[in-house]
This record gives C-alpha cells, sequence and structure tokens, in this order.
C-alpha cells in the first residue's frame, strides 16, 4: 500500500481505487487514530474479532488493547465510559454493533453525552463518536434493522451522520472523530459490501453540507443515507423518460444542510424527500415543514414524503422488500410530483 | 451471603423411567430442530439469522421438563432450544424460519423472536438481557392473579452484563416472586470468552448479590439440570422466591450460523472436548446401562422425530408467504 503522501503527490483529489464501504470506513479509523493518538475504540468483539461486520478489522494489530478494546455487552457502561473519558479530553469510538441496542442506553447518549458540554457552562466539550449499523434488508427483523435517526436528530447535542457510499463514509468518519460534538454514525448494513471510488489519504467531509449527487432540473429528490443510491437508480430511469431530477444527499442529518436545498427547489419548484425510516414523525416532515416555511413560493407542488409504513421492519422477505423504499417507488413519487402543473 | 443449594453435586439420584425418556425426547427434538435448521441456512433457504443451540440441549429439556404448560419462559436470541422444548409446533417454528405467513410470528418475527403464548413461550429476543426482566413481569402477574404458575427466564453468560439482568434480579427478589434465573453458560459471548468479559468462575456468584440462592449444575447432564430445576421451580411455586441455576455448557456451533470463521476464537480440540460429553450421548448411554430405555426404543425416538421434521419442512415449504397488503397487521391492538 502506498502512504497518503505518495497517492496524493500522484493523484491529489480521487485516487481511481475502489474500495469496500465498510473498508473505507475501516481505512478513515485507522488513519484518525494515526492522526491522534487520543482516539480509541471501545466495544462488542470489536478488537480481538475485527467487529461482527468486519468494520475493525486488523486495528487490533496496528493499535493494539491499549487503543481496541472488548468490552462485555454493557452499552450503557460503554457509551458511559466513552462519555467519561470525552469530558478527560480522549476521543473515544464507541460502537452499538447495531442501531437497535441504542434502547438500552439512551440515557447515556440523549441525557449525558449530548447535554454535558451545557450544563457545564461550555467548559468541556464531549468529542465521542458513536457507531453502529442501521437499516433493514438483511431479514434481522424488528429488533435489529431500525433506522432511528430521527429519535436522535431531535436532540440538541448531538451530530448524526448518515454515510451514503464508500467515499462518504471514509469522510465522515475522519469528520466525526474531529468533531468536538457527540456524532453518531449510522452506517447501513446493506452499503457494507459495496465499492466505490475512495482517496488514498485521509480527508474529512465537513459534517452539516449536503452533497448534490445527481444535478437536474425538474424535482429535487432529498435523499438520505441507502436511499441515495435508490434515488440516483430512479433518476436514470426518470432520464429515460425525458425527466431530469435532481438528487441531494445531506449526509448529516444534524445539522441539516437546509441552504443546499432551497437553492434546488428554487431550481425544481418539485420535491420528494425519502428515508427508509418510517414516515411519520421522520425526517422527511421536518424537511418537508422547513421548505416549506422558506420556500414555499418557488413550490409548484406539495413537498411529498417517501418512507417505511408505521410498522416494526417485518422479516419475511417478501414483507421486507415492500417495507423498505426502493427505486420504483422515488420514481413513482416523481412522477406523481410532475403530474401536477 | 452467597447461598448455594445443596443439589450443586454432579451425582444424579434416581429419577424415575419416564423421566429419562421425556429428557430424551426433549433433547433428540431439539438436536435434530437444529441441525436441519442449519442444512437449510447452508443451502440458502433460510433469510436472516440463524443462533443454533446444538450442544445445549440439556439445558432445556432439564429445565422444561420441570415445568407445566401454563409456567411461563422467556428466552433469548438463541431460543429454538427453549421452544421446542417448552412444546411449540415444529411446523409453525420452521414455517416461521422460512418467513412464511403460517410461522409463530406469522413470518414478523423470524428465528430470533419464535413465541407461542398457547405453550406459555413468551418469546425468544433480539436484545440481550431483554427477556429477564419480562419474565419477572410474568411471574408478577401470576402472583397478583393468585395462580401458582413460575415463570423461567434463560440467558447467556454474556448476558449478566447488561443493567437489565441486574435490575430484573433485584426487582424478583425484593419482590420475592416465583422466577428461576437460568444462565446457560456456554463459556462465550459472540467470540469473546467468558474471561474476557467478567471476573467470575461461576455467574452464580452474581445471585448472591441479590440474595438469591443458586446452583452450579453441569449442563451436559439432562438428569442433574432437571434435579436442580425442579427444585428451583418447586421453591418458587411454594413462594419461596427466586432462584438461580448456572448450567455449565457449550454450543457446537458458531455463534450465528453454522460455521465459516474467519478468526478463530476457540479450538478444534476444546470443541471436541466438549462433544465427547455429548448430552444426548450421555444420557443414552446411562439408559441403556441401567436398563431404562433399549438401544431400539431410543432409535425409535430418533426415527419418529425425523419423520416429523420432515413433515414440519414440507409443510414450512408448502406454506403460502405473507402478503404485503397485510404490512400493518398487529401493530396496533383494537
Ligand atoms: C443489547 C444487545 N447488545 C448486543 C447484542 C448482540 N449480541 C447478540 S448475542 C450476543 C452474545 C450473547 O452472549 P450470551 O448472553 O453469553 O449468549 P450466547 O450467545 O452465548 O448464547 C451479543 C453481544 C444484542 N443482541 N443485544
Amino acid at each position: 500500500m502506498t502512504t497518503a503522501t505518495e497517492a496524493s503527490a500522484v493523484t491529489p483529489v480521487a485516487a481511481a481505487r475502489k474500495l469496500s464501504y465498510v473498508k473505507a470506513f475501516n481505512e478513515g479509523l485507522a488513519q484518525a487514530m494515526r492522526e491522534d493518538e487520543n482516539v480509541f475504540v471501545a466495544g462488542e468483539d470489536v478488537a480481538g474479532y475485527g467487529g461482527v461486520f468486519r468494520m475493525f478489522d486488523h486495528l487490533l494489530d496496528e493499535f493494539g488493547p491499549r487503543r481496541m478494546i472488548d468490552t462485555p455487552i454493557s452499552e450503557a457502561a460503554l457509551v458511559g465510559l466513552g462519555v467519561g473519558a470525552a469530558a478527560r479530553g480522549l476521543r473515544p469510538v464507541v460502537d452499538l454493533m447495531f442501531m437497535d441496542f441504542m434502547g438500552v442506553c439512551l440515557d447515556q447518549i440523549v441525557n449525558q453525552a449530548a447535554k454535558m458540554k451545557y450544563m457545564f457552562g461550555g467548559a468541556l466539550s464531549v468529542p465521542l463518536t458513536i457507531t453502529t449499523a442501521s437499516g433493514a434488508g438483511l431479514g434481522a427483523a424488528a429488533q435489529h434493522s431500525q433506522s432511528l435517526e430521527a429519535w436522535l436528530a431531535h436532540v440538541p447535542g448531538l451530530k448524526v451522520v448518515m454515510p451514503s457510499d464508500a467515499y462518504t463514509a471514509k469522510g465522515l468518519t475522519v469528520s466525526a472523530i474531529r468533531d468536538d460534538n457527540p456524532v453518531v454514525i449510522m452506517l447501513n448494513k446493506v452499503l457494507l459490501g459495496s465499492a466505490g471510488e475512495v482517496p488514498e489519504e485521509i480527508y474529512g467531509i465537513p459534517l452539516g453540507q449536503a452533497h448534490t449527487a445527481r444535478h437536474g432540473c425538474d424535482v429535487t429528490v432529498i435523499a438520505l443515507g441507502r436511499m441515495v443510491g435508490e434515488a440516483l437508480a430512479a433518476a436514470g430511469e426518470l432520464a429515460a423518460e425525458g425527466v431530469e431530477i435532481e438528487v441531494i444527499d445531506p449526509r448529516t442529518v444534524q445539522p441539516l444542510d437546509t441552504e443546499t436545498m432551497f437553492a434546488s427547489v428554487r431550481r425544481t419548484n418539485r420535491v420528494l424527500v425519502v428515508h427508509e425510516a418510517v414516515t411519520f414523525g421522520g425526517l422527511g416532515a421536518e424537511i418537508a415543514a422547513q421548505i416549506q416555511d422558506s420556500v414555499f413560493d418557488y413550490l409548484d407542488a406539495p413537498v411529498l414524503r417517501i418512507g417505511a409504513p408505521f410498522s416494526p421492519v417485518p422479516f419475511s422477505p417478501v414483507l421486507e422488500k415492500a417495507y423498505v423504499p426502493d427505486r420504483a417507488r422515488i420514481a413513482q413519487g416523481c412522477r406523481r410530483l410532475l403530474e401536477r402543473s | 451471603m452467597a447461598q448455594r443449594a445443596s443439589t450443586a453435586s454432579k451425582e444424579s439420584t434416581q429419577v424415575s423411567t419416564q423421566v429419562i425418556k421425556d429428557l430424551h425426547e426433549r433433547m433428540v427434538r431439539i438436536r435434530l430442530f437444529e441441525t436441519e435448521a442449519g442444512k437449510l441456512m447452508e443451502a440458502g433457504k433460510l433469510p436472516g439469522f440463524l443462533h443454533l443451540y446444538v450442544g445445549q440441549e440439556a439445558v432445556a429439556a432439564g429445565v422444561m421438563a420441570a415445568l407445566r404448560d401454563d409456567d411461563q419462559i422467556t428466552s433469548t436470541h438463541r431460543g429454538h432450544g427453549h421452544a421446542v422444548a417448552k412444546g411449540v409446533g415444529l411446523r409453525e417454528m420452521y414455517a416461521e424460519l422460512y418467513g412464511r405467513v403460517t410461522g409463530a410470528c406469522l413470518g414478523r418475527g423470524g428465528s430470533m423472536h419464535i413465541n407461542d403464548l398457547t405453550r406459555g413461550m413468551l418469546g425468544a429476543n433480539g436484545i440481550v438481557g431483554a427477556g429477564v426482566p419480562i419474565a419477572v413481569g410474568a411471574a408478577f402477574a401470576a402472583r397478583y392473579k393468585g395462580e401458582d404458575n413460575v415463570a423461567v427466564t434463560f440467558f447467556g453468560d454474556g448476558a449478566t452484563n447488561i443493567g437489565a439482568w441486574h435490575e430484573g434480579a433485584n426487582m424478583a427478589a425484593i419482590l420475592g416472586l416465583p422466577v428461576v434465573f437460568v444462565c446457560e453458560n456456554n463459556g462465550y459471548a459472540e467470540f469473546t470468552p467468558q474471561s474476557g468479559h467478567m471476573l467470575l468462575t461461576d455467574v452464580a456468584d452474581r445471585a448472591a448479590a441479590y440474595g438469591m440462592p443458586s446452583v452450579v449444575v453441569d449442563g451436559m447432564d439432562a438428569v442433574a439440570v432437571h434435579r436442580a430445576a425442579t427444585e428451583a421451580v418447586e421453591r418458587a411455586r411454594s413462594g419461596a422466591g427466586p432462584m438461580m441455576i448456572e448450567a455449565k455448557t457449550y454450543r457446537y456451533f458458531d455463534h450465528q450460523g453454522v460455521k465459516g470463521l474467519r478468526h478463530p476464537y476457540r479450538s478444534d480440540e476444546e470443541v471436541a472436548e466438549w462433544k465427547a460429553r455429548d448430552p444426548i450421548d450421555l444420557l443414552e448411554a446411562r439408559a441403556v446401562a441401567d436398563g431404562t430405555a433399549t438401544r431400539a426404543e431410543l432409535d425409535d425416538v430418533w426415527q419418529r422425530t425425523r419423520d416429523e421434521i420432515a413433515d414440519a419442512i414440507a409443510y414450512a415449504e408448502a406454506s403460502p408467504l405473507p402478503d404485503p397488503a397485510d404490512l400493518l397487521l398487529n401493530v396496533y391492538s383494537g
């Protein structure tokens, strides 16, 4: 493997090198650990085993047991360990394996990590990173498949990022670790093996900056996490019909870059928001409301939301497939928006 | 104040021929259910995750044989063995693994969530430790209603590191509820050995912190487990409060699925050592030696169960899939 400096000397930005989403995450984490001695990782089976999703593969070899810590199954103590260590100046990365397991340690995330800086009058910060795998699609059923970003994005003091591909997985990971706030990284389980071009050098993607994944003039599709890929696939389908959709990937859902969205709405006048989480009370509602607050006069149709039905995630693959939004539903949503003149 | 009950002795005293046959049948059913499920998973026929129970059969069989049908259990992510031993139908169980609408959860739950209220099976659980307080609640309900059933909660060694476990144990103890805590200590939490996640040798020591008596038994000996469970269940039923049983056991397959470890976390020798004390072999050898059963009688149990398993798999495969139009079914009551 070439070093970061060699690589950047040859190809300053995007080396034409493909890496899987999970390897991109792993590389970003390793580079952030090299960059800062205060970064350590703790979680269940993260060190010796390398993480059940291979997220932490080989990190024990390089960083040793001082910085790669296997913990008991004790999520409340695990996040609390991260909060306390962060309050004392370390930069912990704690892993919750499946996002659903947040259920057993929400107090430490919501009442402790998120509020500590505020309640200490700004005297300290909590540079804690929580990594976890979210999303349906593996037949993992109701307690291992949720997308709970709305819970977290609702809590002042937390930041939430949702990488949509390998490139963002690495860049957002690096930024989350460098950030002085508690940040939750939601890695999508279905995307873990998907490959994309990833620069070899360390790079951060600014938190709170949306990315226009595709330019178009007819409809703006704001898609979260895995839905970005589905939206891009829908865009291909619609292009064949002469419809050009613009796809916006917020990348970070807290803070949310609304300016990029508003600018797009001013050009396209039609908006569809799509996420994997249930529609009710999901981020689609927040995004739609903000668009109506700020750029209502530019809209030619009400903002449309697509998400999951108001049900736990079902197990049976036929039900799970019907449950999670896909490219067909996104394309159909865009057509519906265009039918309103 | 570690209170250890007297049943810690490994020597199993006399149990009736009928109990031996009962334990044997329950173990064979679990073994065959699980090995066939493993094959189906390897053949790519089952979606989702599969945490197999093979090796631990003596625990489920020994405990369940001490329970009545209306006693309640809560289970774990590794729950098939408990469900089979509690009498959940094999057809409903396979249909659930296949995601069919005829399954125990109508295809909504899968392997990790099998339940059956008609058999007092309050559910396998995808969240480690979550079943513990639920069993405490079931026991509370029994006493509240003036019924004499007990609740048993199964959990692994790893699960006793979860806050819910400790809160549940203390709650059961202070309220004096009819709950039996059964730790299936297979030595690992996923890929982490017990020594890597707690400093105790006997998980049962944790019970003492809550004033709960406990006992450690050989989890490969169904008779020993059964005797301890009978004592704990009778104790709970008589109103004397909760008790904990720690059964030292082993799982033969991987944490999830059947095989395919990229990082070996235990040696082949270790697996072989435990397999040499296979719970079914042990019971069969003893039964034949002391004349409780003939080899032919034991073989007959295997054959009958094989037929039943084949029927259940055929039933599952022939069952319809759920209808996506029913996606919102059962989200709410009423
Ligand atoms: C709250 C929670 N944390 C983590 C997990 C992931 N997980 C599933 S099984 C398991 C290990 C459980 O070990 P143990 O309780 O000893 O049971 P065993 O698998 O050995 O039967 C872990 C960590 C989970 N399902 N729930």
